[in-house]
């Protein structure tokens, strides 16, 4: 099988300080990924590396496109890598309000990104919103009504839905339950895990939430200081932790 | 009149804004920047449009200038005794007899011809400025021909009043790339913006020039089923009759009585010259 993704030894730094380095790994097809740290292991600023917010200062991020095959986005034309952003990329931020549009309804929020790739039919937009409304838990007649009067989770849902409209192949998460209370994340991550293995997609998710990836995440990856210091399947990464920090990091999990 | 330089401005700033006209005719519905100048009257009473006309007036001109459609209101007037202290040019109130029309918020009625240059003044020359605040990056929407915003402006209008209620400053794509806002005319102008004449527009404040060439090609977006409408009052014109022109509503008493007027007044003085007479036309002269 064809990864999907191939990140080769990507660095980025910030002066002399370290924001990532020598991170490599292959994304397949409907795998997750997730990767965790601690505040400032750089875990944002590899994600943004890879989504292409930042630019690294070296490394290849290889996405196999659908027209031209395995190209690297660090490299190609930013009309093209804008273009993969709205089509088979996806960024769920953190803070809702970071990527939605909250002047807008919820269903020219979802409807934004297909218009975007060229669909000027009203009702066929419209219909489209409506059903993923209904797919992330919201119900159809809040369609008109802006993402200010949704609640927090609601409003997370949205930006899900947003995101998802244009059947994205790869789903980038920052955090994407943080800021959420613990029964608003049960609903959200039971969501996301029946969106991803419905349609199939392969998400890499920033989290330092060790209850997220274990519930999200098929392989894991570890984060310190800049550098990955293991990886590993996640049940086996997280029952069997092999490095000092790793092993801190799952013991430091409060047991309920 | 010799205290100033001919239509006000120095050469140079003259120069200077020509050549922004021209990149802007080059590129059809590019924003332009251009070092506006103080001028001596507000911003928004048409700074930008009065430097677009002084610099492409010559001394041979005759000059209009239309408010509304109108020739008789503050704006249109000052703006008139403007170029006629500064200039000396030749002025008139005639659509077919002018050579240079400056206009704010209207397109004449009368089809303008290829030796004429229509001069719009433009309050907001970015149509996705109320979408997306940041000016970095409406550039670069407008550089990757990123417009899909555009369209969530008119899903916004659809699904809050069921039709496109944007009625004016309608945004419209020229030339098939450039998303251009053509300052706030009624959105019933916006099939006249293919025309024979050159169309400048000048934004004073936001010191942006931008263009439409003879002939290009102007399309207002819209969406497969809901479509472009040029919409205007359902009515003739209570003094000349005319039945395809754009109206004004004049408020008559407080019993609800109401007159609909031309908002071109020399479309609608052409039309009674000739004999039109409208529903109301016999008590106004009375």
């Amino acid at each position: 099988m064809k990864p999907l993704l191939q990140v080769k030894g990507i660095e980025k730094r910030y002066g002399a300080r370290i924001g990532c380095t020598e991170v490599s790994f292959d994304l397949y097809p409907g795998e997750v990924m997730g990767i965790v740290g601690e505040s400032g292991s750089g875990k944002s600023t590899l994600l943004n590396c890879l989504a292409g917010h930042l630019e690294p200062d070296a490394g290849q991020v290889v996405f196999d496109t659908r027209a031209d095959g395995p190209m690297d986005t660090v490299t190609m034309s930013e009309p093209a890598r804008r273009m993969l952003g709205r089509t088979d990329w996806a960024f769920v931020h953190q803070h809702a309000r970071d990527g939605l549009r909250m002047s807008v309804s919820a269903g020219g929020n979802i409807g934004e990104r297909l218009m975007a790739v060229g669909d000027r039919h009203y009702g066929d937009i419209r219909d489209k919103a409506i059903d993923w409304l209904g797919r992330v838990e919201i119900e159809a007649t809040r369609v008109d009504d802006r993402p200010t009067a949704f609640s927090g989770g609601m409003q997370q849902r949205l930006q899900i839905a947003r995101n998802l409209v244009t059947g994205p192949r790869l789903v980038f998460m920052d955090e994407p339950t943080g800021g959420l209370d613990v029964s608003v994340q049960a609903r959200l991550l039971d969501l996301l895990r029946g969106l991803v293995r419905e349609m199939g997609l392969s998400a890499i998710i920033v989290t330092h939430d060790l209850a997220v990836v274990r519930l999200l995440a098929d392989r894991l990856m570890v984060m310190k200081s800049g550098h990955v210091v293991e990886v590993g399947l996640t049940d086996q990464v997280l029952d069997d932790p092999q490095h000092a920090y790793t092993q801190l990091l799952v013991s430091s999990v409060l047991q309920v | 009149m010799n205290e100033y330089n001919f239509a006000y401005l120095d050469e140079q700033t003259k120069r200077m804004i020509r050549r922004a006209i021209l990149k802007g005719l080059a590129v059809p519905g590019y924003q332009v920047p251009f070092a506006s100048r103080e001028m001596p009257m507000p911003y928004g009473w048409g700074t930008g449009g009065v430097q677009v006309s002084a610099a492409t007036l010559t001394p041979e001109d005759t000059f209009k200038v239309i408010d509304q459609g109108a020739d008789d209101t503050t704006n249109a007037v000052s703006i008139r005794k403007f170029f006629e202290n500064t200039a000396g040019v030749k002025t008139t109130e005639e659509t077919d007899k002018a050579t240079v029309i400056q206009t704010r918020h209207r397109i004449p009625e009368a089809k303008l011809t290829e030796d004429q240059i229509l001069v719009y003044q433009v309050p907001i020359p970015e149509p996705l400025r109320f979408l997306e605040p940041r000016e970095t990056e409406t550039r670069k929407m407008h550089s990757l021909e990123e417009y899909g915003l555009m369209h969530v402006k008119l899903y916004e209008d659809i699904s809050q009043h069921g039709a496109i209620s944007t009625s004016y400053a309608y945004p419209v794509k020229v030339s098939g790339r450039y998303v251009m806002d053509p300052s706030p005319i009624p959105k019933f102008d916006n099939p006249k913006l293919e025309m024979d004449a050159i169309q400048l527009f000048g934004a004073g404040r936001e010191q942006r020039i931008y263009a439409v060439p003879p002939y290009t090609k102007v399309v207002s977006l819209d969406f497969e089923d809901y479509p472009f409408e040029a919409t205007k009052a359902d009515h003739p014109c209570d003094l000349c009759g005319a039945e395809d022109s754009y109206l004004d509503e004049v408020i008559m008493d407080d019993t609800g009585n109401r007159m609909f007027v031309c908002s071109d007044t020399d479309y609608c003085r052409s039309r009674r010259a000739a004999g039109h007479v409208g529903r109301l036309a016999e008590e106004d002269a009375a």
